[in-house]
């Protein structure tokens, strides 16, 4: 097995709406997470979070544009922390508007939740004014050392 | 069906269809409607259906994905049927948490317990 690396690794990609290129970048940020010692745990969030924010740009940032547009995906991976950004070419939306999909009268609504699932599993969630532009972060707890 | 291939496998065990997943990862858009159009199917056969989703060997799911659930929740339920998951990883156990989709659906550990529950 290889020994976890410490040097930050920088990942940057314009992305079209194919799946295979997605996963690739997905897959690439995913091994250097690993190969720097990150969890299981981790490793789901990190995934988690940056699959939803892509889907996010493409089917709600850019609906109703041109479907070849791509979006930009980032990602900085170091020992201390990992930081993600997907910015599309859309209008961007409000963040705060979106209905909470965990109340009781939304609870079978089959929409709404991609936002909701990457603030629980990010340490910190910004976008930029427009609201075109996310920025993840994730610091590991205490068990990644 | 012919020209197109499942990412599921269903069987039929006392009245029960049992669907389980070919695929480690649940994530992608067009992968996912297949699947909800394929289950759909399976809830059309039956006047009041009793579908059990087993999620053993998946890893990842997207918020679409649990969507799709969602969906097919509902329409066993128009129909009067029942709906039990079963198998669910704990990391994607979590998601359900977070959610609150635990209240929604019925989840057991194992597909022998959810068999069990069916009325």
């Amino acid at each position: 097995m290889a020994e976890p690396t410490h040097s930050p690794q920088h990942f940057r990609a314009e992305l079209p709406r194919d799946t295979g290129e997605i996963h690739r970048f997905t897959g690439e940020v995913i091994g250097a997470a690993e190969r720097m010692g990150y969890s299981k745990a981790a490793r789901f969030a990190i995934r988690l979070a940056l699959e939803e924010a892509v889907s996010n740009a493409f089917k709600h940032g850019h609906a109703g544009l041109d479907p070849s547009l791509t979006l930009l995906a980032e990602a900085e991976v170091s020992p201390e922390e990992i930081r993600l950004v997907v910015q599309d070419r859309g209008p961007g939306f409000d963040p705060g508007a979106i209905a909470d999909p965990t109340l009781d009268e939304n609870l079978d609504k089959p929409t709404g939740r991609g936002l909701m699932l990457i603030r629980a599993y990010m340490t910190r969630v910004e976008f930029n004014e427009a609201g075109n532009r996310i920025e993840m972060l994730y610091r590991p707890p205490d068990e990644h050392a | 069906m012919a020209g197109e291939e499942s990412r599921l496998r269903v069987t039929k065990t006392d009245g029960v269809s049992r669907v389980e997943f070919l695929d480690r990862n649940i994530l992608d858009e067009a992968n996912i409607q297949k699947i909800g159009e394929e289950i759909s199917r399976v809830v059309d056969e039956d006047d009041k259906p009793r579908l059990l989703i087993s999620f053993a060997n998946v890893d990842h799911l997207s918020s679409a994905a649990l969507g799709t659930l969602i969906t097919i929740n509902n329409k066993v339920k128009n129909r009067g049927g029942q709906l039990r998951l079963s198998n669910i990883d704990p990391q994607i156990h979590e998601v359900f948490v977070i959610t609150r989709l635990v209240n929604l659906f019925e989840i057991h550990e194992d597909a022998e317990q959810a068999m069990a529950s069916f009325s």
